[in-house]
């Protein structure tokens, strides 16, 4: 079970969650049932997408993050900011303002993350090529997506490209560069804003490498917060601070939806958004209906990481502000004032050394038991105990699904009178006594809302 | 051994595949390989399509056991007058309007050929068709 444990970020606040179940209703891999009134995660089910997170209408779900504190913990402090982080911001605010800030508050050094999208996207773009056999070759730049393959697609995990994503690639060429300049590796600390949670458990736990390119992540939330308060706060803003210009103006829209298609010119490709539309989509690519695709980028949020969990703002406007710049980087790049060759290109070979990620190994939730009798005799036993429940999918029993609560019953992780139509029809026959039922109920659903309010009027 | 049924409705294109895609969530849960459970699923979507297509819709009956997947697609269309003119590479009688749904290059039922380990075609002109198939895990 141990090598199975995965980091989760997305975590449930029991003081504050209600039962209200809008959470479990919309998980798209069924990996949540309510428990004592509250919700709870089963994590081996859950791919870190945040669709509980966007639906929970109490704010019960929230998302663990590093100690802001923590980065003193190193002399040098670098934050890596993804592009999306300066598309949160109002039109009146500049880039040099926000970069003057992070180095006010904290850090030492700042850097674009997408700086290193370029190479990223030439070494993808080569791995497509040399490997038509593994057709269509799936990007593992969400997260949330490697592991939605990996647990609901076990037959795409070979097609999954494995190569790191750009934080990573940014990482190790800050390391190195600082290291030359003389730096203690040990006192460098590297951190990533991250826009959601599966980033920071691909960070805690790396899909398939063993070790984190990063030394800590920080919310984007928690630092456009801090970092808007100081702007609006400060009058002067040091005039020697300048935006980075690490990044070209394709790559400043990487994490948008197109993003790493519009880098590539494979005849067939697809963008897809929103992991719902993800999944439909895979049924399909899993039987082979679809002919000759050469690539997909697919990310779990709507609008790609314009629509992050962890973003400030609306994710229509995010992406508006990032493709604005965009096109004025572009314009700029046109008229010779700023080159399209940075920095990071100088050190291509040591990064392309470094790029691949090992073996990603599937973990299907789907299979029942690795040997096929037992997994024939607990599917023979599922498929009984459906046959008995009503099909309502009414979630009082606090699954997801009639379907669901016949999977924990075959595991033995419910029982089937959590079912209330099963109670009703127990208690007709006497062998279910009504107090019996409550106790079940008030297991599932907490003493609360099973107090008598009727009798204390 | 699991019994499951799934009704083929005539000319309802849009829900051809119902059936292969809930056999191919049960086979995913019994840790079958992935290749075997792709042949299986175009075998039987093909036989599915088949009955929308040239019968008036009909009956899949699915019968599992831990060795093997055996698959009857029975229909009350108007049979096959010569099975093996129909298992021919190209044969094709669809009408014009499955032609419009995209079906129709012949390549059906010599596709559910290439993907089972067993196949028992039965079929009476006016009376309807028995499509049998059978893939072995084993194997
Ligand atoms: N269930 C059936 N009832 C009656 N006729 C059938 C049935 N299944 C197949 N046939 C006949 O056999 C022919 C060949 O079937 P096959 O599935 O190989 O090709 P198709 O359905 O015409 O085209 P394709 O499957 O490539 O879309 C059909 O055109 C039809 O005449
Ligand atoms: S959405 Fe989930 S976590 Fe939020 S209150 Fe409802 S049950 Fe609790
Ligand atoms: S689309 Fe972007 S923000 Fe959303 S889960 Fe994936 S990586 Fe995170
Ligand atoms: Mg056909």
């Amino acid at each position: 079970m141990n090598e199975n444990y995965f980091y989760h970020a997305l975590r449930i606040d029991h003081k504050i969650c209600f039962g209200c179940t809008l959470c479990m209703r919309n998980c798209p891999t069924e990996a949540i049932r309510v428990r004592n009134g509250k919700a709870t995660i089963y994590e081996n089910k859950c791919v870190d997408c945040g669709e509980c997170y966007k639906v929970c209408p109490s704010g019960a779900v929230y998302v663990a993050e590093d100690d802001f504190q923590s980065i003193y913990n190193f002399k040098h402090r670098v934050v890596l900011m993804p592009s999306v982080f300066l598309g949160q911001f109002p039109e009146d605010i500049r880039a040099s303002q926000v970069y003057s800030v992070i180095l006010e508050i904290g850090f030492t050094h700042v850097f674009e993350v997408e700086a290193s999208a370029f190479l990223h996207s030439i070494l993808s773009n080569k791995y497509i090529r040399e490997h038509e056999t593994k057709k269509p070759l799936i990007s593992t730049f969400c997260p949330a997506i490697v592991r939605l393959i990996q647990v609901k697609f076990p037959a795409l995990v070979d097609s999954l490209i494995p190569i790191k994503a750009p934080v990573d690639f940014t990482a190790i060429y800050i390391r190195k560069k600082l290291i030359e300049e003389g730096a203690n590796p040990e006192d460098i600390g590297i951190f990533y804003i991250t826009p959601c949670a599966a980033k920071i458990a691909a960070t805690k736990s790396p899909v398939a490498e063993d070790a984190s390119t990063v030394d800590g992540v920080l919310n984007m939330d928690t630092m456009y917060n801090i970092v808007l308060k100081e702007i609006k706060q400060k009058k002067e803003f040091n005039k020697n601070i300048t935006a980075n210009n690490d990044v070209t103006s394709d790559c400043v829209i990487f994490s948008l939806t197109n993003g790493e298609r519009r880098l590539n010119n494979f005849k067939k490709s697809f963008a897809i958004d929103e992991i719902h539309n993800v999944i439909e989509f895979l049924e399909r690519v899993e039987d082979d209906e679809i002919e000759d695709l050469d690539f997909l980028e697919l990310r779990a949020c709507d609008e790609s990481c314009a629509g992050g969990i962890l973003t400030c703002g609306n994710r229509f406007l995010i992406n508006d502000r990032m493709m604005q710049r965009a096109k004025k980087l572009a314009e700029r790049e046109r008229n010779g004032e700023t080159s399209r060759r940075k920095a990071i290109m100088n050190e291509r070979e040591y990064l392309t050394q470094n790029s691949h990620v090992g073996r990603i190994k599937p973990r299907s939730m789907m299979v029942l038991d690795e040997d096929r009798s037992v997994a024939f005799q607990k599917l023979t036993k599922i498929k009984e105990i459906e046959s008995k429940l009503p099909h309502t999918d009414c979630n009082v029993c606090g699954a997801p699904s009639c379907h669901a609560l016949a999977e924990d019953v075959a595991f033995d992780r419910a029982s089937m009178t959590d079912c209330v139509f099963m109670q009703r029809n127990l208690e007709k026959r006497g062998s279910l006594k009504v107090e019996e039922s409550v106790e079940i109920m008030k297991n599932i659903w907490g003493e609360d809302k099973l107090k008598d309010y009727i009798l204390n009027k | 051994m699991m019994h499951t049924e799934f009704i083929v409705v005539e000319g309802d294109f849009a829900n051809a595949g119902k059936a292969s895609s809930e056999i191919k969530k049960t086979l995913k849960q019994l840790n079958i390989d992935n290749q075997k459970i792709k042949k299986i699923v175009v075998a039987v979507y093909e036989a599915e399509v088949n009955a929308i297509a040239h019968a008036y819709g009909g009956t899949i009956f699915v019968d599992l056991d831990e060795e093997k997947i055996c698959v009857l697609i029975k229909d009350k269309g108007p049979g096959i007058p010569d099975i093996a003119r129909a298992m021919e590479k190209g044969y094709s009688t669809a009408s014009a309007k499955v032609r419009e749904m995209g079906f129709g290059a012949g390549m059906g039922l010599p596709n559910i050929k290439n993907n089972v380990d067993e196949l028992d075609i039965q079929s009476e002109v006016g009376v309807g068709t028995e499509i049998k198939m059978i893939v072995n895990f084993n194997s």
